[in-house]
């Protein structure tokens, strides 16, 4: 847009930061066509390891896993972190507010390695009181997730209903509805793309979340990360390359989608406000 | 204050009335927003809450609508203590200052809103919106969303949706306030007649005296929490019962003094402000010798160059400054006592002579019945 404004050593500054963000994934893309066992040595072009990686039932099994987690725990912390939202923004001053927003919010600054290890013992422990959950798998890490993508969305939530014009919502009481009905009439479509926008931010955490899955995963629930690293660990081959290709095209697809629909909002919005 | 407000109490008893506010006391904290507020308004009434900001005016609007309860005292509407009722149980509907319009909903499904919350049928509602639509004369607008309206037609709507469920009382925060000066003069009358037209009780809340004047047909002055007069705009105008009252609404010229002769048809004012005892034409419920205020709205004041004939309410002094305003000018007259007074002197009246100027030594006089005494 302003490409002329910038300067000779501004655009070679440009370059060298876009190209050390991005040259690693694109070389990262290439090489998954590469034709050679090797991730180093570039043979032919070849979509070779892409059908491995079709056919591959570990993959693709770890891949469901991960992504009915991620759906999961995002529809869940979405439900939560609304209402936590809510409780912050609209019910006033109450004993312990700043306690409890401290502490909903704590798993973002939170190290994951002490949520995940803590979360971890609180599970063993309930296993040997009351014997559930009976094993570690897609319900504890489910409920680790919740824990850390809550916090963000309580975060998005609340502001966005700090910034709301509050006199709507006094409108619709003031016209007859009951606070239920002026939650579910008015603010909740008012809100609509900042709770989207806030289920895609939760997905992703969910999705591409490994240490806190780590401790609470069990034998027999692999997620997608999980698997990526363990197959890393044992040595590079362009199946992952090709992997990683396909989670950068599903991510760059999600980003640019939330990213569109917070622009048409935010757009929404400015035009709102100009006429006001 | 105490008597005032007993004054007040015994002076709104006797009105008829369809709204009560019976001493109602509204504390934030150690904040007393609004102090022993009593008012009685009749049915059909309009009625404008004016002050400054931070008055309470907008809280006592607020306990009205049900949104602030009051720390103590009842509010009636209709014979009904209406005081514990929440704002979704009063018959009472409020237009927002913000107008509050639900923006993800079309100009017809706003009005339909609070229709809906009634349990009405679906072609009752229709046929009330599509009547509310023509009254605010949006007709053509039904369907669009409100961020495509401008600022005057978001009001309208605001309106028609406040005035849907045909209300007891309507409550308007800052019906204008949005607006810019030159749409608020001409929407002022538009919407006393929308009101009038429909027949509803009103009590507006507005820091705009001209507004207040224009619209309504009694006003409220607000001070600190305290009701401090309420009269229509003339009397309010004409005759202010506080000092408060007359610097607020319009201009005046305020002299310090105290009483010299007190008569039940006539008072005397001294002054060190001004060269002679001030007569002026009514009693006061006073006693010889209290300090008073003396206000002279400068339309009163009569500027000229010969001295007066009459004996007493005069004073001699020189043109300060001039403000020209085409209809009439603004003349700054410094008295010998160094105090400034305001003339305000229409053009017809220099047909015969040039009009003064600058250091030009002139007198200004006045009649009995031009100044009012503030005893608070």
């Amino acid at each position: 847009m302003q490409s002329k404004d910038i300067s000779g050593f501004g655009k070679l500054t440009l370059g060298a930061g876009l190209a050390f963000l991005y040259v690693p994934i694109l070389i990262l893309i290439v090489y998954s066509f590469n034709a050679s066992k090797l991730v180093t040595v570039w043979a032919s072009f070849s979509t070779h390891w892409y059908g491995v990686l079709f056919n591959d039932d570990a993959v693709i099994s770890a891949f469901g896993l991960s992504l009915k987690i991620a759906l999961f725990s995002s529809a869940m912390s979405v439900v939560l972190g609304t209402i936590a939202g809510l409780v912050l923004a609209r019910f006033g001053p109450f004993k312990g507010k700043s306690l409890f927003a401290g502490m909903l919010t704590a798993p973002m600054v939170m190290p994951e390695v002490i949520t995940g290890l803590s979360m971890l013992l609180l599970f063993v422990e309930m296993q040997q009181w009351f014997g559930f959950p009976a094993e570690r798998g897609m319900l504890t890490i489910w409920v680790g997730h919740v824990t850390l993508c809550m916090a963000y969305v309580t975060v998005v939530i609340r502001s966005r209903l700090v910034e709301m014009d509050r006199s709507v919502e006094e409108a619709a009481m003031d016209l007859g509805a009951r606070p239920f009905k002026i939650f579910f009439q008015i603010t909740l479509p008012i809100i609509a793309p900042a709770i989207a926008s806030s289920f895609l931010l939760a997905f992703t955490l969910s999705i591409d979340d490994l240490v806190i899955t780590a401790f609470l995963s069990g034998p027999g629930s692999t997620t997608l990360p999980q698997l990526i690293f363990s197959r890393v660990r044992l040595g590079l081959n362009p199946e992952i390359n090709a992997l990683a290709t396909m989670t950068v095209l599903v991510v760059t697809l999600l980003v640019v989608g939330a990213n569109r629909m917070m622009v048409k909002a935010e757009r929404r919005r400015a035009r709102l406000a100009a006429a006001a | 204050m105490a008597e005032s407000s007993l004054h007040q109490a015994a002076k709104t008893a006797g009105a008829k009335s369809y709204l009560q506010i019976v001493d109602v006391v509204k504390k934030f904290g150690d904040n007393t927003v609004v102090d022993h507020i009593n008012l009685s308004i009749a049915k059909n009434d309009i009625f404008a809450l004016l002050g400054s900001s931070g008055c309470g005016k907008s809280t006592l609007l607020r306990m009205l609508a049900g949104m602030e309860t009051p720390t103590s005292g009842k509010i009636i509407l209709d014979g009904e203590d209406i005081t514990a009722l929440a704002p979704y149980e009063r018959p009472i509907n409020m237009m927002f200052q913000s107008y509050a319009l639900f923006p993800h909903m079309t100009v017809a499904q706003n009005i339909a809103f609070g229709l809906k919350q009634d349990r009405l049928s679906r072609s009752d509602i229709a046929e009330r919106v599509e009547r509310m639509l023509e009254l605010v004369q949006m007709k053509k607008y039904a369907h669009r969303k409100p961020y495509q309206l401008s600022g005057g037609q978001q009001q309208r709507v605001a309106l028609a949706r406040s005035l849907a469920k045909r209300p007891k009382l309507l409550l308007l925060d800052e019906p204008l306030g949005a607006l810019d000066k030159k749409l608020r003069q001409q929407t002022q009358l538009e919407l006393v007649n929308m009101i009038e037209q429909v027949g509803v009780t009103c009590i507006m809340v507005t820091h705009d005296q001209e507004e207040a004047m224009t619209m309504a047909g009694r006003i409220g002055i607000m001070s600190e929490g305290q009701l401090l007069q309420v009269a229509t705009p003339g009397e309010i105008y004409e005759h202010p019962n506080c000092r408060f009252t007359a610097e607020f609404i319009g201009e005046t010229n305020l002299f310090g003094g105290h009483v010299v002769e007190d008569e039940p048809d006539h008072v005397c004012i001294h002054s060190i402000e001004l060269p002679r005892p001030v007569r002026v034409g009514h009693g006061i419920t006073g006693t010889m010798g209290m300090p008073v205020w003396l206000s002279l709205r400068p339309e009163r004041v009569g500027v000229s160059r010969q001295q007066p004939v009459v004996s007493g309410n005069w004073a001699a002094g020189t043109v300060g400054d001039i403000a020209y305003l085409g209809g009439f000018s603004i003349f700054h007259v410094r008295l010998d006592s160094g105090k400034v007074v305001k003339a305000s002197v229409p053009a017809t009246h220099w047909r015969e002579e040039a009009a003064p100027t600058w250091n030009e030594p002139v007198f200004v006089s006045w009649t009995d019945n031009d100044a009012v005494v503030l005893t608070q």
